[in-house]
């Protein structure tokens, strides 16, 4: 869920902001404080948390601030531009900026990049890229230009990657939208069509944010829609202009008429902030929509207006609401169904319901949001490929599974998986994976695991799509791309599951340590184990006493033998649990179970049994009776796990001391279980009884007069 | 002086809840494609149908009956509706007149089930005997043709293939196939008895579905759906969805989806789907659960865009599917329908009473009172409780279809299909009498609507041949004072009457054609309302002015004016101006109008969820108003709350609201029915272990 929160005004002095709002806010090197600059001749430095300013700088009368007023992290000073070529630098004991250090550059500046970790970059208006060290060193060395004439630099951001900057800007020429990426330090430049599809509207404001190796430029269009387009940061072939196709995200959730324009934030891998005209409304608002379920989370009513632009730093955002700087902090979860499901708007008086969408069965196959977008977006694809006559990235990464090293397959693949996916898509996937399966096989050093591990994380393949991935992993034991299957596929034959398992049980603890386990179904109560407890010699006295008298001193408190012990720490290592919770989570017929499952050493089925008892109770400490974690089994696998296990085993069990010991006290903690439901079946019903007495008190009987006043 | 306050001024509520009325359970649903209605039956015997493009309005009702249970429900070739129950008759409604065509016995004992073939000639029924009877439809009945092999057991439910070919019945423990033609058995496909491991004694198929692939769908009292090939008689797959029954299922038009109802009070979606994306082979998968019965849910349909179901819980509910509704608008919301969109209740003003109509009695009260006074909100202390002053019986089988009490309380009235009964009442130191007028004259055997005039000396009924008949209420006689016959070319009966205070004018409404407005004094037709698309849920003429206030089903008001015969400013001003999107929104009919003695300006209107009185002397609310505004102003001015003030004033304390009127100026009376109290009388659900499972 994502909430605004209350906003407040930064300064009662409304700030000189010219009919274009302002040039910019921007952090300084001290949490808290922002650089305001406005759209004329000064720059504010606010310290946020007390809502005033704690210095002020202005240029002279004539000249005028071109580019917003940055902050360098390394050195704590303050740069800005005026008169688009003047680069002056300053810092906070500074009062004139006309006395302050100034250099005259060749070029004229776009704009300032300043980030943590890195020097500030300059990038000027025709394109060019430098630092500022090396700028400062020769102000007026000659600017190349970059972009081509006409071409209009229209908005941009920088990106870390590895503590390397990288930039992006967008231009715009006669309405056809580019992308640059340019990494600083290697100075390659990549170059990207945007290509708009049908809608011919206009791009109002930009976002974007960087996921791993992509960044994800969200746009909002003039018809009031949301796009996104997806843009590798490493491009494959930086001499040719590609071309980069964007997807519908959000439909029509700010009306096409804004009077000053519509902008658009990133605030997280799902939310969104709007700021604008809701459609059917005139009045602008600012609005937190969920991306990935299309829900508007919350929103705000700005009746004064806004000049459409909106920056955000941390948790707060900043945006002009009639001629004040106004700042509203936001929190955003992280997004589940349940959190998305949101609310409506508050006011629905206003007519502008949030626009939900539903997702129909047949769609959801094919992980997609909209049967209709998708077909939209195979059409464009098919104009696309006839304008393009290379082949599709799924052909050329097949091509290059044949023979190309792993290094450039995982790049082929990341290629393939930045391309929004088509219907047929789990067909192509199920094709690669057979593809390297197949010369895995050929050359046993081949073992693509990345490759694999990011195709599983698709969510489109299955078990029956490509049947010896399981097989290969069991093989090569590799655990982790196991865990990945028993997560993501929904048909893993009983056999397979029970083969996972055998692995699981067995695997050394020097193999566990290395293997790279997805932990989030462990809970850290849990993961405290210091040793494996395996090796304890069966039939070994805990705690000095016998069997016998433990029984009778648990029966005598009403809990089992060993409880205390036992749901202290887990019997097994913290990653192994993992894997073994990715089985529980697994789906199976008993009846196709049971039979693999009597293959399992006793060893390993008293080392299941200890940690499905140890889960037991961990599960009744609670009275939701769950387990804590993301994803940690729920009770019903546990008991049905337990039941299954004997059935199984239950020969063997009962000939093993230890297990035996084991046995008798789940026999007796279940009991106790069982009769406290039968007791608390009992209490429903009086509570029943209650509930009703208490309802005919509420009631207010059959008749009464009572005094109704419409206003 | 309270209008001066700016407010609607402060009324003293008679707020009602022993109206102990309980909907009967739902017993079949049938969706007819063309005419987009729906046929819902009733335990007792009644059936309704729903117009789903006037926003599910219940348009038209055929009376039950004790003697007469509808087991089975169809629409056959021209939207001709029949049914059948257990007493072994076969039921053709008339829709124009809301009564029975005829009832035909088909000689074999109880009847199950019922199906129309796919060309709409044919009628197959399932009886109790084993037999499954073919029926040809012919233009004004229908005719015997021939019994099929006969089975052991009753046919419990019955689906014809829809080239007509064939057809699948669902008797015990089996499902036959057979050939029309040769009307012989093809294949038996055994149902497996055993549920959960444990052997039942017998396996009961309540519902089979034909596709036309050949796939027969089972549905049994196992719990299993299940799906067969026809032309092997072999089972192909079978999902148990429910611990319980399974007791109804319909599948789409496209055959790509289909539903089935559980005793749970579950319904399942399944639907077709592709087994792998590029493939053409598609696989029935279970798909979506819905829970919004508790109850059993005996029936089920599949309109293009929504699943329908109903069962002994007694509401409908029509369940939109959300892929197939392209915009968020009133089609795409689930729609729980409880109450009748009719009145029940009626009410004499000057003595108090009100007279509670229940499917085979009446019941008469007098509201208590009090001398208290108190503000907003007080519940006032009794100073007399309410009385319940009589309990009449009706005589026969047959349901109460109207029924009515006179303003002065000393007339009262109803009907069921075949008899109309008049009482004279009266009132002697608290005790009442009740004196039937006898010798009713021959053609008032019937009324769809009776209507007492105001000053209690006319009584108007509106009889099922559409003619509208006047009689003189002297004191304990009457007399025929005449007789407006169905107006030329339509035997559409009027089901709403409204006459004005003077008693000059009368307006009687049809199912869909305009309202009526007939002058008494001169005994003619005065004029008739332009035609609008959706039917009249409401109907009711001010005192004075004469302005005939309408109400549809599309929750849009009109008011026209009698004398003028024409829409008054005021109705075009708002027509103009659109209502507030909030009051389009509203999903339950309007289903009582009256007007204010002293205020002119005010109409009061209510549906099950709100009543509201529209004042209009104020302005009309925009889309961009605050439509309801629950809190009173407090700190504002006088200028804000004039300013903010509109002609809408809503009220949502009580619900469901079943009745509401005005008894004298400052006097209203509200007639609730929680629906806790109608579940309290309902038999108990499957109960579900809450603890240990």
């Amino acid at each position: 869920m994502a909430a605004l929160e209350e906003e407040f005004t930064l300064s009662a002095v409304h700030l000189g902001a010219g009919p274009d709002g302002l040039l910019g806010v921007e952090p300084s090197d001290r949490a808290d404080q922002f650089l305001v600059t406005d759209g004329g001749r000064s720059v504010v430095l606010y310290k946020v948390s007390d809502q005033k300013p704690l210095g002020s700088w202005s240029v002279k009368q004539g000249q005028i601030i071109t580019c917003p007023a940055v902050c360098n992290f390394q050195t704590g000073e303050y740069i800005v531009v005026h008169d688009n070529k003047v680069l002056r630098i300053w810092n906070n004991e500074d009062g004139d900026l006309g006395k302050v250090f100034k250099a005259t550059l060749s070029a004229e500046v776009y704009r300032i990049y300043s980030t943590q970790g890195t020097e500030p970059i300059v990038l000027f208006k025709e394109g060019a890229v430098r630092g500022l060290e090396a700028l400062l060193a020769e102000p007026q060395q000659k600017i190349e230009s970059v972009i081509s004439e006409e071409e209009v630099i229209r908005w941009t951001k920088i990106f870390m990657i590895l503590r390397h900057p990288i930039l992006l800007f967008i231009t715009e020429k006669h309405e056809t939208y580019f992308a640059y990426v340019q990494t600083v330090h290697s100075h390659t430049l990549s170059k990207y069509t945007l290509v708009l599809g049908e809608e011919k509207a206009l791009i109002q404001s930009f976002t974007a944010s960087m996921d791993r190796k992509l960044i994800s430029l969200i746009t909002l269009c003039s018809d009031g829609s949301v796009y996104e387009a997806l843009i590798p940061t490493h491009p494959s072939d930086p001499e040719k202009t590609q071309r980069v196709v964007r997807s519908l995200l959000l439909k029509g959730i700010v009306s096409g008429n804004a009077r000053n324009g519509a902008a658009v934030a990133t605030l997280d891998q799902d939310h969104v902030a709007v700021l604008g005209p809701a459609p059917e409304a005139s009045k602008e608002c600012l609005s937190i929509w969920n991306t990935k379920f299309q829900t508007l989370q919350t929103s705000k009513e700005l009746p004064q207006g806004t000049s459409g632009q909106l920056w955000y730093y941390g948790e707060i955002l900043f945006m002009l609401h009639g001629k004040f700087l106004t700042v509203i902090p936001y929190k955003c979860e992280v997004s589940s169904l349940a959190g998305a499901l949101g609310k409506l708007k508050h006011n629905q008086d206003q007519g502008t319901q949030a626009v939900t969408r539903f997702v129909s069965w047949e769609t959801s196959q094919e992980c997609f949001q909209n049967s209709e977008q998708s077909k939209r977006i195979l059409r464009r694809r098919k104009s696309e490929m006839s304008i393009q006559p290379e082949a599709p990235a799924s052909k050329q990464l097949l091509s290059s599974i044949k023979k190309d090293s792993e290094k450039h397959i995982e790049v082929e693949l990341r290629k393939f998986l930045a391309t929004k996916r088509t219907p047929g898509c789990h067909a192509v996937i199920g094709d690669i994976v057979t593809g390297l399966l197949g010369r895995s096989k050929a050359e046993p050093l081949f073992y693509p695991r990345n490759c694999l591990a990011q195709l599983i994380q698709t969510c489109a393949l299955s078990y029956s799509l490509c049947p010896g991935l399981m097989e290969v992993a069991l093989e090569k034991k590799d655990v982790q791309i196991l865990q990945l299957c028993l997560q993501h596929f929904p048909d893993i034959p009983e056999s397979a599951t029970c083969a996972c398992l055998k692995l699981f049980l067995s695997i050394s603890d020097s193999s566990l340590k290395e293997a790279d386990v997805h932990m989030e179904s462990v809970s850290a109560s849990s993961d405290g184990a210091p040793e494996e407890r395996m090796e304890q010699q069966p039939g070994a006295v805990e705690n000095g006493s016998s069997p016998a008298e433990a029984d009778c001193a648990a029966a005598a408190n009403g809990r089992p033998p060993g409880t205390r012990e036992e749901s202290a720490s887990s019997p097994v290592l913290p990653k192994r649990a993992a894997l073994l919770n990715a089985v529980l989570h697994s789906a199976y017929s008993e009846t196709f179970l049971v039979p693999h499952l009597k293959d399992i050493p006793a060893q390993h089925v008293t080392l299941f049994l200890r940690y499905l008892y140890f889960l037991y109770l961990k599960c009744n400490e609670n009275a939701t009776m769950t387990l804590p974690g993301i994803h940690p089994p729920t009770l019903n696998q546990i008991m049905d796990w337990i039941c299954l296990l004997l059935d199984a085993n239950f020969t063997v069990v009962v000939m093993i001391p230890e297990a035996k010991r084991l046995l008798l006290s789940l026999y007796k903690f279940v009991k106790s279980q069982i009769s406290i439901c039968s007791e608390l079946n009992k209490i429903e019903i009086s509570f029943r009884e209650l509930q009703k007495l208490n309802q005919e008190k509420n009631n207010r009987g059959l008749y009464s007069i009572e005094v109704l006043e419409l206003f | 002086m309270l209008a001066a306050e700016g407010g609607m001024g402060e009324f003293k509520v008679h707020r009602v809840r022993f109206f102990n009325y309980v909907p009967s359970g739902i017993r079949c649903v049938a969706y007819n494609n063309q005419s987009n209605r729906l046929a819902v039956s009733r335990t007792d015997g009644t059936v309704e149908i729903y117009n789903l493009s006037a926003n599910y309005f219940q348009e038209k009702f055929f009376p039950g009956n004790e003697s007469r249970s509808t087991e089975a429900l169809c629409w056959a070739k021209e939207q001709r509706l029949f049914s059948a129950g257990l007493n072994g008759e076969i039921i053709e409604y008339d829709l124009q007149t809301l009564s029975i065509k005829y009832a035909m016995d088909a000689f074999g004992g109880p009847i199950w089930s019922m199906a129309a073939s796919p060309s709409g000639s044919q009628l197959l029924v399932g009886c109790e005997d084993g037999s499954v009877k073919l029926f040809q439809i012919t233009p004004d009945k229908i005719q015997f043709e021939r019994n099929f092999d006969r089975q052991k057991n009753r046919i419990l439910s019955l689906s014809w293939h829809p080239s007509g070919t064939h057809i699948a019945a669902g008797s015990i423990d089996y499902i036959s196939v057979f050939d029309v033609k040769s009307g012989s058995v093809t294949h038996k496909m055994h149902v497996d008895r055993q549920y959960m491991g444990v052997s039942k004694r017998k396996c009961i198929i309540w519902g089979v579905a034909f596709l036309s692939d050949g796939t027969v769908v089972s549905v049994d009292s196992a719990g299993k759906v299940q799906f067969w090939d026809s032309a092997t008689g072999t089972l192909v797959k079978s999902h148990l969805v429910a611990n319980a029954d399974v007791q109804s299922i319909a599948i789409s038009d496209q055959e790509d989806s289909l539903v089935v109802g559980t005793a749970e009070g579950t319904v399942f979606h399944f639907q077709l789907v592709s087994v792998t994306s590029n493939s053409i082979e598609k696989q029935w998968v279970r798909t979506k659960p819905f829970q919004h019965h508790t109850h059993d849910v005996r029936t089920v349909a599949h309109s293009p865009t929504a699943l329908i179901s109903g069962g002994t819980d007694t509401h409908l509910v029509i369940r939109p599917l959300m892929e197939k509704v392209e915009v968020k608008n009133y089609d795409a919301a689930l729609r729980k329908i409880t109450f009748p969109h009719r009145r029940l209740i009626s009410c004499s003003k000057k003595k108090q009473l009100l007279l509670f109509q229940f499917a085979h009695h009446l019941e008469l009260w007098q509201l208590g009172s009090t001398v208290a006074t108190g503000r907003n909100g007080d519940t006032l202390p009794l100073s007399k409780n309410a009385d319940h002053l009589l309990h009449l019986k009706a005589k026969g089988p047959e349901n109460i279809i109207c029924s009515c009490i006179s303003p002065c309380g000393s007339w009262m009235a109803y009907s069921t299909a075949s008899r109309f009964f008049l009482y004279r009442l009266k009132y002697e130191r608290g005790n009442i009498s009740l004196q039937r007028v006898s010798k009713m004259p021959a053609f008032l055997h019937s009324a769809l609507q009776i209507l007492f005039s105001e000053d209690s000396t006319k009584l108007f009924v509106a009889s099922n041949q559409g003619s509208l008949h006047i009689i003189r209420l002297l004191d304990g006689s009457f007399k025929h004072l005449h007789t407006f016959p169905s107006l030329s070319g339509t035997v559409e009966s009027m089901c709403l009457l409204a006459v004005s205070p003077d008693g000059n004018w009368l307006a009687a409404s049809g199912t869909s054609a305009g309202v009526h407005v007939y002058s008494i004094k001169l005994l003619k037709l005065h004029c008739t309302v332009p035609a609008y698309n959706f039917p009249v849920t409401a109907l009711a003429i001010a005192p004075n002015t004469n302005n005939l206030v309408i109400a549809h089903s599309d929750q849009q008001v009109f008011e026209y004016s009698i004398p003028d015969k024409q829409y008054t400013e005021w109705s075009r001003a708002l027509q103009k101006q659109g209502f507030h999107h909030l009051w389009l929104q509203r999903d339950t009919p309007i289903t009582h109008i009256s007007f204010h003695p002293k205020r002119p300006m005010h109409i009061l209107l209510h549906d099950a969820y709100m009543f509201c009185i529209i004042d209009k002397s104020l302005p009309l609310p925009n889309d961009k108003t605050l439509l309801y505004n629950p809190i009173p102003p407090t700190n504002e001015s006088d200028v804000i709350r004039r300013r903010t003030a509109h002609a809408f004033k809503i009220s949502k304390l009580y619900k469901p609201l079943l009745f509401m009127d005005l008894l004298d100026e400052r006097t209203l009376v509200a007639v609730e029915r929680p629906l806790d109290d109608i579940i309290a009388q309902l038999p108990p659900p499957i109960k579900k272990k809450k603890f240990g499972t």
